[in-house]
C-alpha cells in the first residue's frame, strides 16, 4: 500500500481526477456506442442536438419505440453477419488449439534444453514477433494463388498459427522456466521417459500458463485484420474484415447502423472474456515483464 | 519442439524469402505484335496485344521478369532520383521535408515514426499515472477499475478506432462537443492534417495505455515497503517518494514496455483504415496493404515496401538485440 493515509489531499485529488478521467475515457465510448446501436442513424449522428442519441426522437417516430433492433437485424440477417461470426469461431478455435499444441511442446523443449541455440531461436522468434504481419502477406499471396490455396479458412488458420508461434513460444517458455527442473528429474528417477515426464508431471501443473497463452492467441486470431482481410475470400470472411467491408458501402442510409451493430456484436465476446479472465490477462501481460 | 520450428520456418522465414524474391521481379510487359491492316483506303500498321503469348509468358514465369533493385529506387519507394532533385532544388531543410512529403513512402515513414515516438512516451507516462491512481483505490473498486481499463486494449484496433471515429464525426457526440467548444460549426477533425495526426496519436495512447498500466500496476505491488518507509521517515514528500523510490524500482519494466510498444506502434495500421485518414496520414503497413488490396494486386511493389519495413524494424530493434546478446554472453561467462 502506498499509504494513502499520509498522502496530501492535493495529491489524492490529482491522481483521483486522472483516474476518473481515464475511466470515463476507457468506458464511455463503448457504452455510448452500445446505447446508440439501438437507434436510427439520424439519432446516433444528430446534427441538431446531441441529446437525441440518448432519447432517440426519430427512432420513436420510425419504429414507435425509442429502441430498435433494426441495425442488428440488418447486419445479422440481411448482410449475413452470422456467417462471419461462425467463421471467426472456427478460425479462433483451431488457431488456439494448434498453436497451443505446438507451443507447449516447443516451449517445454526450449526451457529444458541446455544448448546455445535455444537463445538464438528465442531471438529469431523475437524478431519475427516484431515484424508487422502485413509484410509477410505479399509473400503468401503468390504461392497461394499458384496452388489454389487462397481464400480457404484452413489456409488462414495455418498462417495465423505460424504468426502466433513466436509469441506463444516466448510466453510458454517463460512459464515453463518457472516450473523447477527437479520436478522432471524426480519423475525420471521414478522411471519415466522424458516424454512421460512431460505428459504426466508437467502437463498437470502447467494449466495456468497454457490458459493465459491460449487467451492471447485467441485475441490475436480474433482481432486480426491484416491477414484475414487479405487471405480470405468474401464468403469466408471473419468478423473484423466483414466490418471493414461494411464501411465501403455506407452511402445508403441505414448501413452505418449495420456497421455500428456489427461492431457492438463483435465487442460483446471480448467483454465477456475480460470479465471472466481478467486475472489471467493481467498475469499474462506481466509474465514477461516482472521477470526481466 | 520441431513442429514449432517447422511452422516458423515454413510460414515466416519462407515468406520473407518469397517477399525478397518478388521484390526484384516485376510483371511481364504484354507481348506486342504489329499487324498490317489493309483496306481499300490504304494500309496502316496497328500494334495490338498478343493475349495468348502474354498469358503464356506469364504462366511460364509467374514471378515476372527480373529487374534487380529498380523497384526499390522508383518513385513509389525510395525515389532516389526525386530525392536528389528535391535536395538540389530546395533552399532549406523545411522545404526539403515538404518535398519529401509528396513521395508516398516517405510520407508513410514520416507518420509511422512520429506516431511511434510520440505515442510510446505518452502511454508510458499515462499508464504510470493510472497505475498510481488505481493503486490508491479501495480494494473493492480496484477490480472494476482494472476491468474498464483493460477494454480499450482488448478490443480489436479496428473496432476501437471505429467507435472513436463515429464519436468524433462532426455529427457525433465528441465532434459536436468540440464544435460547440470552439463555437465553429464547420470544424471537422477529419479535414485537417494536423488534427488527424493528433487524433490518431490520441487513439494510439488510448489503445496502448492499458498495457503499461497493467504492467506498472503489477510492478507497484512489489515496491519494497522498507525503502518507502525509510524515505518517508527521512521526510520525503509523496512526489519525492514516487520520483526517487517508485520510478527507479519500475525502471526495468519501463524498458520492457517501451520495447514492446515500439514494435507495436511501428506497425500501426488498423486505425488508418478505421479513421479513414489515408488522405492525411498513412503508415508503412497501410502503404503495403494499399498495394495488395484492390483489383490489381501489386505484389512486387508491396514486396519491396515489405522488405524496407522489415529493415526498419531491424534498425529499431538493433540496440535491444545487442543488449540482450551482452546479457546472455555475461550470463554464460
Amino acid at each position: 500500500m502506498l499509504s494513502s493515509r499520509k498522502a496530501p489531499w492535493q495529491m489524492r485529488l490529482f491522481t483521483g481526477s486522472i483516474l476518473v478521467l481515464w475511466l470515463i475515457l476507457a468506458a464511455f465510448p463503448f457504452l455510448w456506442t452500445l446505447w446508440g446501436s439501438f437507434k436510427v442513424e439520424l439519432d446516433f449522428f444528430s446534427k441538431e442536438d446531441w441529446r437525441s442519441a440518448l432519447t432517440g426522437p426519430r427512432t420513436l417516430v420510425e419504429y414507435g419505440s425509442a429502441y430498435t433492433g433494426a441495425g442488428y437485424d440488418g447486419a445479422w440477417v440481411e448482410e449475413e453477419f452470422w456467417r462471419s461470426a461462425l467463421n471467426t469461431f472456427i478460425v479462433c478455435f483451431f488457431t488456439v488449439l494448434i498453436s497451443l499444441t505446438l507451443g507447449t511442446l516447443g516451449g517445454y523443449a526450449l526451457s529444458r534444453s541446455t544448448y546455445n541455440y535455444t537463445f538464438w531461436i528465442l531471438i529469431v522468434a523475437l524478431i519475427f514477433r516484431a515484424m508487422p504481419p502485413i509484410t509477410l502477406v505479399a509473400g503468401y499471396l503468390l504461392p497461394f494463388f499458384e496452388w489454389n490455396l487462397w481464400g480457404h479458412l484452413a489456409t488462414s488458420i495455418i498462417v495465423l498459427v505460424a504468426i502466433n508461434q513466436p509469441f506463444t513460444l516466448w510466453m510458454l517458455h517463460s512459464f515453463f522456466s518457472k516450473i523447477p527442473k527437479e520436478l522432471d528429474e524426480s519423475a525420471k528417477v521414478d522411471g519415466c521417459t522424458q516424454f512421460q515426464a512431460f505428459r504426466r508431471v508437467i502437463i498437470p501443473v502447467m494449466w495456468p500458463g497454457v490458459i493465459t497463452t491460449g487467451l492471447f492467441s485467441f485475441l490475436l486470431a480474433y482481432n486480426d485484420f491484416a491477414i484475414t482481410s487479405m487471405l480470405l475470400s468474401k464468403e469466408n470472411q471473419t468478423m473484423i474484415p466483414k466490418i471493414a467491408s461494411f464501411l465501403g458501402t455506407t452511402q445508403t442510409e441505414g448501413n452505418v447502423m449495420f456497421a455500428v451493430a456489427a461492431v457492438v456484436s463483435a465487442t460483446v465476446p471480448l467483454f465477456i472474456l475480460v470479465m471472466f479472465f481478467q486475472r489471467q490477462i493481467v498475469s499474462g501481460l506481466t509474465a514477461g515483464a516482472v521477470k526481466g | 519442439m520441431f513442429p514449432t520450428l517447422v511452422a516458423m520456418l515454413l510460414f515466416i522465414a519462407l515468406p520473407i524469402v518469397s517477399v525478397i524474391t518478388q521484390s526484384v521481379f516485376t510483371p511481364h510487359d504484354a507481348v506486342l505484335i504489329e499487324t498490317e491492316n489493309c483496306n481499300p483506303f490504304g494500309c496502316k500498321t496497328e500494334t495490338i496485344i498478343d493475349q495468348e503469348a502474354t498469358a503464356q509468358r506469364r504462366s511460364e514465369q509467374p514471378l515476372g521478369k527480373f529487374v534487380g533493385l529498380d523497384i526499390y529506387f522508383d518513385r513509389g519507394h525510395l525515389a532516389i532520383n526525386e530525392l536528389s532533385t528535391a535536395w538540389e532544388a530546395s533552399e532549406s531543410v523545411g522545404d526539403f521535408l515538404d518535398r519529401l512529403n509528396n513521395l508516398p513512402l516517405y510520407r508513410a515513414l514520416g507518420f509511422t515514426l512520429v506516431f511511434t515516438f510520440t505515442v510510446t512516451p505518452l502511454m508510458l507516462a499515462f499508464g504510470l499515472l493510472i497505475a498510481l491512481g488505481v493503486n490508491s483505490l479501495h480494494r473493492h473498486l480496484k477490480g472494476l477499475a482494472i476491468f474498464f481499463s483493460l477494454l480499450p486494449m482488448i478490443v480489436s484496433p479496428l473496432i476501437g478506432s471505429l467507435v472513436l471515429y463515429w464519436m468524433i464525426d462532426s455529427r457525433g457526440v465528441i465532434g459536436s462537443a468540440i464544435q460547440w467548444l470552439f463555437s465553429d460549426p464547420d470544424l471537422s477533425l477529419k479535414a485537417s492534417t494536423t488534427l488527424t495526426w493528433i487524433m490518431l496519436i490520441v487513439y494510439g495512447v488510448w489503445h496502448s495505455a492499458p498495457f503499461s498500466f497493467v504492467v506498472f500496476y503489477a510492478g507497484l505491488q512489489t515496491v519494497p515497503q522498507e525503502t518507502l518507509e525509510s524515505a518517508r521517515i527521512d521526510g520525503a514528500s509523496r512526489w519525492e517518494q514516487v520520483r526517487y523510490v517508485i520510478i527507479p524500482h519500475l525502471m526495468p519494466l519501463v524498458t520492457f514496455v517501451a520495447l514492446i510498444q515500439l514494435m507495436d506502434n511501428f506497425r500501426v495500421f488498423e486505425p488508418i483504415v478505421g479513421f479513414r485518414s489515408e488522405a492525411h496520414a498513412t503508415s508503412l503497413s497501410w502503404f503495403i496493404f494499399n498495394d495488395l488490396s484492390g483489383e490489381t494486386r501489386q505484389l512486387s511493389s508491396a514486396s519491396a515496401s515489405s522488405v524496407l519495413t522489415i529493415i526498419g524494424v531491424a534498425v529499431l530493434l538493433a540496440p535491444v538485440l545487442v543488449r540482450t546478446w551482452k546479457d546472455f554472453a555475461a550470463k554464460r561467462a
